[in-house]
């Protein structure tokens, strides 16, 4: 049976737990406020990107002879799959969550016999997977020196999974990231980067036809071109974005639950302290009353 | 005409200029062009080079290092990566993106790439040259 003073230091120890993960919630929810904003303020661009590839697939007459980046390199055997995660954990299962999602597409391509390499972002998925694939993760970047996330460190990867496409390492590339729906849930969710999904422009009417009679300066395959590797930078750093504002709402969620948890151990332990202690005392109380009867 | 436009200067990470303009020269691949409202339909790549944005007396120059402009007869949007505002720079950043620019001309492997470079830097140039003056 735990002594009185083991229990007094018990309930000291949850309350410090318990201090600390409210720390966390509140710092949590304060740059869960900035990641949104920077998530918000990054989206016109984005829309903007995908209005004028959109507008310029759809006038396409044929994609022969096009950039690989649009109509893959013919083949699909290779894939790489870039799993973009936190570098800190203690946010519930977002990391998990990514690496799990990333895990079940490598199982199934495994499985259907295509060869699979990785490239980690966040050093967390970097911890995730290099158990059961080492070998096949060809590089990681860490972000952790990063403070704000800017559109460098988005060209930054970019640059290199292009180097990579360009030398012929792979001929699919998925990006893993976690889709910011709300601050209590992280949709993970896989984007295929190369060759580019592009929004097919749906039949519309007459007048959003007429507006998508563009010149081109210069020629409508170059722009693309030069569209689609911008392009990629552009989705990465969503992901970055989304992965930036999921994170820290998982963290705000599973500190919440923390918080909680502890006031709740808090008070089951102090009442258990109480009895104890009556305990004690009516303990003494007959001892020293049967002790004065001996007499 | 004394027509105004809507014009919309965004970068990756945020709208930066959003207001309303007469007369915008840009720095297009092939050539400056100056857009005026009701311009026709133009989707053009850019070339490292000075924005010049006026608004009846008002005149604001961006130097914008490569990107996309669109332009249609009420709007103009630029989709730019890097870019300084010149009025309002802080005092390494020119000499910062100087230095990209020779970068560029030193690794520029093809007359294309020499010639964007030289633009580049000629831009720039121009601008610490009416800065000292």
């Amino acid at each position: 049976m735990a002594s009185l003073k083991d229990m007094r230091t018990r309930i000291a120890s949850v309350k410090a737990t318990r201090k600390i993960t409210k720390a966390m919630q509140m710092v949590a929810a304060a740059k869960l406020r900035r990641a949104q904003e920077a998530a918000h303020a990054a989206r016109p661009y984005a829309q903007r990107m995908d209005q004028i590839l959109a507008n310029l697939n759809s006038r396409l007459a044929s994609k022969e002879g096009m950039s690989p980046l649009l109509v893959g390199t013919g083949k699909e055997d290779t894939h790489l799959l870039i799993v973009m995660t936190a570098e800190r954990g203690l946010c519930g299962g977002f990391n998990s969550n990514i690496s799990r999602r990333a895990r079940q597409d490598i199982r199934r391509l495994v499985a259907a016999g295509k060869t699979v390499k990785i490239l980690t972002v966040g050093r967390k998925g970097f911890d995730n997977l290099r158990r059961d694939y080492t070998r096949q993760i060809l590089d990681r970047i860490d972000l952790k020196g990063v403070k704000q996330l800017g559109f460098v460190n988005a060209e930054e990867i970019a640059e290199k999974v292009m180097a990579m496409f360009e030398a012929g390492q792979f001929d699919v590339a998925t990006m893993y990231y976690s889709e910011f729906q709300n601050v209590i849930t992280q949709k993970p969710t896989a984007l295929q980067l190369i060759p580019a999904k592009l929004p097919e422009k749906a039949e519309g009417t007459q007048a959003a036809k007429a507006e998508a009679i563009y010149e081109y300066e210069p020629s409508e395959e170059e722009i693309l071109g030069q569209l689609l590797k911008r392009n990629i930078a552009t989705q990465i750093f969503r992901g970055l974005l989304e992965n930036a504002a999921g994170e820290q709402g998982a963290r705000m969620t599973a500190m919440d639950n923390a918080t909680r948890n502890a006031g709740d151990m808090i008070n089951k332990l102090t009442i258990k302290y109480n009895r104890q202690r009556q305990a004690n005392i009516t303990k003494e109380l007959i001892e020293i009353i049967s002790g004065a009867e001996a007499l | 005409m004394a027509g105004t436009f809507k014009i919309e200067l965004v970068s990756p990470e945020r709208v930066l200029l959003s207001g309303e303009a007469t007369e915008v020269v840009v720095p297009g691949l092939e050539g400056d062009f100056t857009v005026l409202a009701g311009h026709a339909p133009v989707i053009s790549a850019l070339r490292p080079g000075i924005l010049d944005i006026r608004d009846g007396s008002s005149r604001r120059r961006i130097y914008v290092r490569g990107g996309f402009a669109e332009v249609d007869p009420t709007q103009l949007t630029i989709l730019a990566q890097n870019l300084v505002d010149i009025g309002a720079a802080a005092p390494g950043q020119i000499a910062a993106e100087l230095q990209v620019a020779e970068q560029m001309l030193a690794s520029a492997t093809d007359d294309a790439g020499r010639l964007l470079a030289n633009d580049a830097l000629a831009a720039l140039k121009s601008i610490d040259t009416r800065a000292a003056a």
